[in-house]
């Protein structure tokens, strides 16, 4: 989230679009119940279904799953027509003024094509989509925003074709309940208001995923919401942890923090790297400092500047999305590429896309490693009820781990809030913490490989383990520290070696500090917890909230160093003057010559309003500017384009799927395979989603008696109109058949899904959580049996929210 | 019923990690029955496992370190008190039968699981990391480009961990040269 939970409190809007908040992320709703009660904030949830948090809302409109570019656009474009955009913030933050390359034409120019598109690499050539520039760089605006090829006019062409009739045809959105959403958020554009977008993966589990989000962050920059209290795009995030795992980089394309992995075709050593990924402005330009910390913090006293301090020991990648995202890593995994696999509690027997296929793809492993907590079907896949343990060679490895609870460690909620847990209770029979458990498999790798060898083994043994399975030495390391005395040039000492470096502005490039992830370093430094305690931050319980926004900065620590909403230059206006004085956050300070206020300052904190720059709030792009226009694989504007299975043909272009998606035809007609089906058969949309009384592939929810009670078995959710059709009664077990499989269960049936009314065609859609499997208390049929096996264009994120199936009563 | 504050009432019965719950003796309550506690039980201040608001506990464990009890932590400005279904339940997690509280092998084949020891495990796991890794090791690429890597192991997880478990995870797996990494963030 760019901002934080408690933060919702401050806002006077509320847009709920692919996520449930009242039932996914409980303790929200106690924020914006208080927006709602203390400021008359409206709470707008679009949704296929008729959600527990729709049951709450003020304002409700349904959205056909695998629609929603076609919403948002409708939006943006109301927005332009209406002049309800925020002007200010519009003409100033954001690249509205930049002027786009004269050869630049899109969707409205080429049915559905951005110019650049090559069909045998299925990608763009993006030169056409670049900003126009002097001889000097400079990029050339017209801060009029009249100028045809600025981004903002190319903007309002673009979504021109997104009109309400439109938005009612593509999404069976009436119109009115389009508008009702519509005007009640534009009223957010008033600089003095400011509304918020949450959202989860029924926005991102699309093969058009990436734009979706683009389209949130769009919304909000034209209504000038970001950078401010109540504010932002709000990714309501999936796991206790996920914000900690990515901030880890448990990614392919990744190394902590949210650096590129190397890639051979570009980065055949540390210079070419640095070179390539080093940006020529904004925060990005310190880049040098924290990879070089990284690999210090990892080959330690081996890594050096005359060694390029091992950058040649970091795995690099030849390929990108298609060969090693989650799908294509479970292709490698399929064609025997990959032989072993190691994993860290996760479940892709359940909660990977065609479970099916997923499944079998694991019976081919030599190997597994699986650290778990609980019997699930993946640590079991072997012997599910429709395997036969005799066929399945793998050789698997349970190590028994400890729960959250068991540990001691650090978590990231939503709000980038890094929080300490202590160890609180012990861990069942000889079960281990994961950090013993990795420690002492690299113990033993290492006496393998000093007894051995092996290629490349001095990766291994030159690797900085000096921590060993101590917590508090680990969380050093990621903090980052100096690795040598070091003296500025008049000679005074800046860092004493083996002392924690106090945040990431102290890192260096020359292999004098060390740090595992540099947007965290500050988080294990004493700092004051607003009583005059100087405690571990992320350790912080401090009570005190200047300012009375719910920023509560002596709570934990937020990354990056403790600022709690980021882009928050944007809280002021072009003089540096807040918006409003409810919403006053950070302001130039004109007598002190500095930004002050109730939050750490996104920005230098020096730069004043006669400085180049002061107007450039985006500090992490070089440019500076929030991008309206912005270069993704798929196109610089969102582009509605169908989910790949899809009751319809596109009704905005004649290109009916995401152009650049890679599809795979592996097994294809046979029972477990790369299926994919059309509306002949399938003609039902369906979605999946969660329960609040499970959590995720089950494993920390289906063995527990009270959540198993509350919620025994999946079910399907379908309207009474679909229900009559099929001759089926609620309760009623039924069979949901996709072109990956079938599975069998409850059928709900309820007037919180209706069918949608689109372009003359009545289009049904179902959903069922996908919570379970044959192991548990709570038990059943596994939903991702029936999901496809394709992504996003940019991530491959896979498409489970908008797929095609048929029901039918179970005999 | 008392307008008590819970942290009134923790402060009053003077509770402390470990020590014998007593009955307390706070304003307005002297004269009211007093019910003698059979167990020690210590209360500590968690954050909860499961979603990503990161609600505050307050968890109480019996003497063998079993969870017995949960309950929203009052002082976390997130939830102030307020727990859902899952983080109300963390007790049956933590004492459920069916935890993996043993270390467990299966042979290629085989239609069970066999116990094993960490002594016995450890030694088999890194056996087959490192044959796997090695037998699969590309030094360089076809372009004479120093890779490092190998395509043959595949590391997945853990959204659910700790960043510290998470880094030790990513660092072993780069350094083992692992290009294969990925988990429920990308899903």
């Amino acid at each position: 989230m760019t901002n934080q939970w408690r933060d919702l409190k401050n806002t006077d809007a509320v847009l709920v679009c692919g996520a449930n908040p009242a039932e996914n992320h409980p303790a929200s709703m106690f924020h914006v119940n208080k927006a709602r009660d203390e400021r008359g904030a409206k709470l707008i949830v679009v949704d296929p279904r008729f959600t527990r948090t729709a049951s709450t809302a003020d304002i409700y409109a349904p959205i056909r799953s695998g629609s929603d570019i076609a919403f948002w656009g409708g939006l943006m474009s109301y927005f332009l027509e209406n002049n309800l955009y925020h002007e200010e913030y519009v003409v100033n933050y954001t690249n509205a003024s930049f002027l786009i390359d004269e050869g630049f034409q899109g969707p409205a120019d080429l049915d559905g094509f951005f110019s650049g598109f090559d069909a045998e690499t299925q990608s763009y050539a993006t030169d056409t989509w670049a900003y126009q520039t002097d001889d000097d760089g400079n990029v050339l605006r017209d801060e009029t925003l009249q100028d045809p090829q600025c981004v903002f006019q190319l903007l309002k062409k673009h979504y021109a074709r997104y009109t309400v009739d439109m938005v009612e045809q593509v999404c069976g959105m009436p119109k009115d309940a389009f508008l009702e959403v519509a005007q009640a958020f534009a009223a957010t554009g008033a600089p003095e208001k400011t509304g918020t977008i949450m959202y989860a993966m029924g926005q991102t589990q699309h093969t058009v995923g990436t734009q979706n989000v683009r389209c949130m962050a769009m919304v909000q920059l034209l209504l000038g919401n970001t950078g401010r209290p109540g504010g932002g795009v709000n990714a309501l995030r999936g796991e206790s942890n996920v914000q900690g795992s990515t901030d880890m980089a448990l990614l392919f394309h990744i190394i902590p923090a949210y650096m590129a992995t190397p890639n051979a075709a570009k980065h055949k050593d540390l210079a070419e790297y640095l070179e390539k990924e080093t940006p020529s402005g904004g925060y990005w330009v310190n880049k040098p400092k924290f990879l070089v910390s990284l690999l210090k913090a990892w080959w330690g006293e081996n890594a050096t500047s005359r060694n390029d301090f091992h950058f040649d020991y970091l795995p690099k990648i030849s390929g990108g999305i298609n060969t090693y995202s989650w799908i294509s890593m479970f292709h490698a995994i399929n064609d025997g590429t990959v032989k072993g696999m190691w994993v860290l509690g996760q479940n892709p027997a359940v909660g990977g896309p065609n479970a099916r296929f997923e499944r079998k793809a694991l019976e081919k492993l030599e190997w597994m490693v699986v650290q778990e907590i609980a019997p699930t079907a993946t640590t079991d896949f072997w012997r599910a009820p429709d395997v036969d343990p005799a066929s399945v060679q793998t050789e698997v490895f349970l190590l028994p781990a400890a729960d959250a609870m068991e540990k001691e460690g650090t978590i990231v909620t939503s709000g980038r809030l890094i929080q300490y847990r202590p160890k609180v209770a012990e861990p069942p029979g000889v079960a281990w913490g994961d950090i013993e458990i990795m420690d002492a498999v690299y113990q033993e790798l290492r006496r393998l490989y000093e007894a051995e060898g092996g290629p490349v083994s001095e990766a291994v043994l030159e690797l900085n383990w000096s921590h060993g399975a101590d917590f508090e030495r680990i969380c050093q390391e990621i903090n980052g520290y100096w690795t040598k005395d070091v003296s500025d040039e008049e000679g005074n000492v800046v860092g004493k070696g083996g002392e924690l470096v106090a945040n990431f502005t102290k890192l260096k490039d020359d292999g004098s500090t060390a740090c595992g992830n540099w947007i965290y370093s500050g988080y294990w430094v004493p700092a004051d917890d607003g009583d005059g305690n100087m405690v571990i931050a992320c350790k912080r319980r401090g009570q005190k909230d200047p300012g009375g926004l719910g920023m509560n900065p002596y709570w934990g620590f937020s990354w990056p160093v403790n600022r709690r909403i980021i882009y928050n230059r944007c809280s002021a206006d072009s003089n540096g003057n807040p918006w409003s004085e409810d919403k006053a956050l950070i302001w130039w300070d004109k007598e002190q010559g500095k930004w002050t206020g109730y939050d750490v300052p996104d920005f230098a904190g020096t730069k004043g309003p006669d400085a180049a720059g002061f107007n450039d709030p985006y500090i992490m792009l070089p440019e500076g500017k929030g991008r309206l226009f912005a270069v993704r694989n798929e196109g610089p504007f969102p582009e509605h384009y169908e989910p790949l299975e899809s009751p319809v043909t596109n009704l905005l272009s004649s290109v009916d799927f995401n152009p650049v998606v890679k599809r795979w035809d592996v097994d294809a007609g046979q029972d477990v395979g790369d299926n994919i089906g059309t509306s002949d058969e399938f003609p039902i949309v369906c979605s999946t989603y969660r329960l609040v009384e499970h959590w995720q592939a089950g494993g920390m929810s289906v063995w527990l008696p009270w959540l198993a009670e509350a919620q025994p078995e999946p079910f399907v959710e379908m309207s009474l109109e679909l229900a009559a059709e099929k001759g089926i009664a609620n309760g009623d077990r039924v069979v949901v058949s996709s072109a990956r499989g079938e599975i069998e269960m409850v059928a709900i049936v309820t007037p919180r899904v209706k069918p949608f009314a689109m372009n003359g065609k009545t289009v049904h859609q179902v959903g069922m959580p996908w919570h379970f499997s044959w192991q548990g208390l709570a038990k059943g049929a596994t939903a991702n049996f029936l999901t496809p096996h394709v992504g996003d264009g940019n991530t491959m994120i896979p498409e489970y929210k908008a797929f095609l199936v048929d029901v039918r009563k179970a005999v | 019923m008392h307008d008590i504050s819970r942290r009134q009432f923790l402060k009053g019965s003077g509770a402390s990690a470990g020590a014998l719950l007593l009955p307390p003796l706070v304003p307005g309550r002297q004269g009211a029955p007093t019910f003698p506690l059979h167990k020690k039980l210590g209360e500590s201040r968690t954050i909860c496992p499961y979603c990503s608001c990161g609600c505050g506990l307050v968890v109480a464990t019996d003497s063998s370190g079993h969870i017995i009890n949960s309950e929203g932590d009052p002082d976390h400005p997130n939830n102030r008190g307020a727990l859902d279904p899952k983080s109300i339940s963390v007790r049956q997690l933590s004492t459920s039968p069916h935890r993996q509280s043993k270390v467990l092998h299966r042979a290629p084949g085989a239609s069970e699981w066999e116990e094993k020891t960490w002594e016995e495990i450890i030694p088999l796991v890194a056996r087959r990391v490192k044959d796997t890794r090695d037998a699969t090791f590309q030094t360089t690429d076809e372009n004479g480009v120093t890779v490092n890597r190998t395509n043959g192991i595949a590391f997945i997880g853990g959204a659910a961990n700790n960043d510290e478990d998470c880094y030790i995870a990513v660092k072993l797996a780069r350094a083992l040269g692992m290009v294969y990494v990925e988990h429920q963030a990308r899903i």
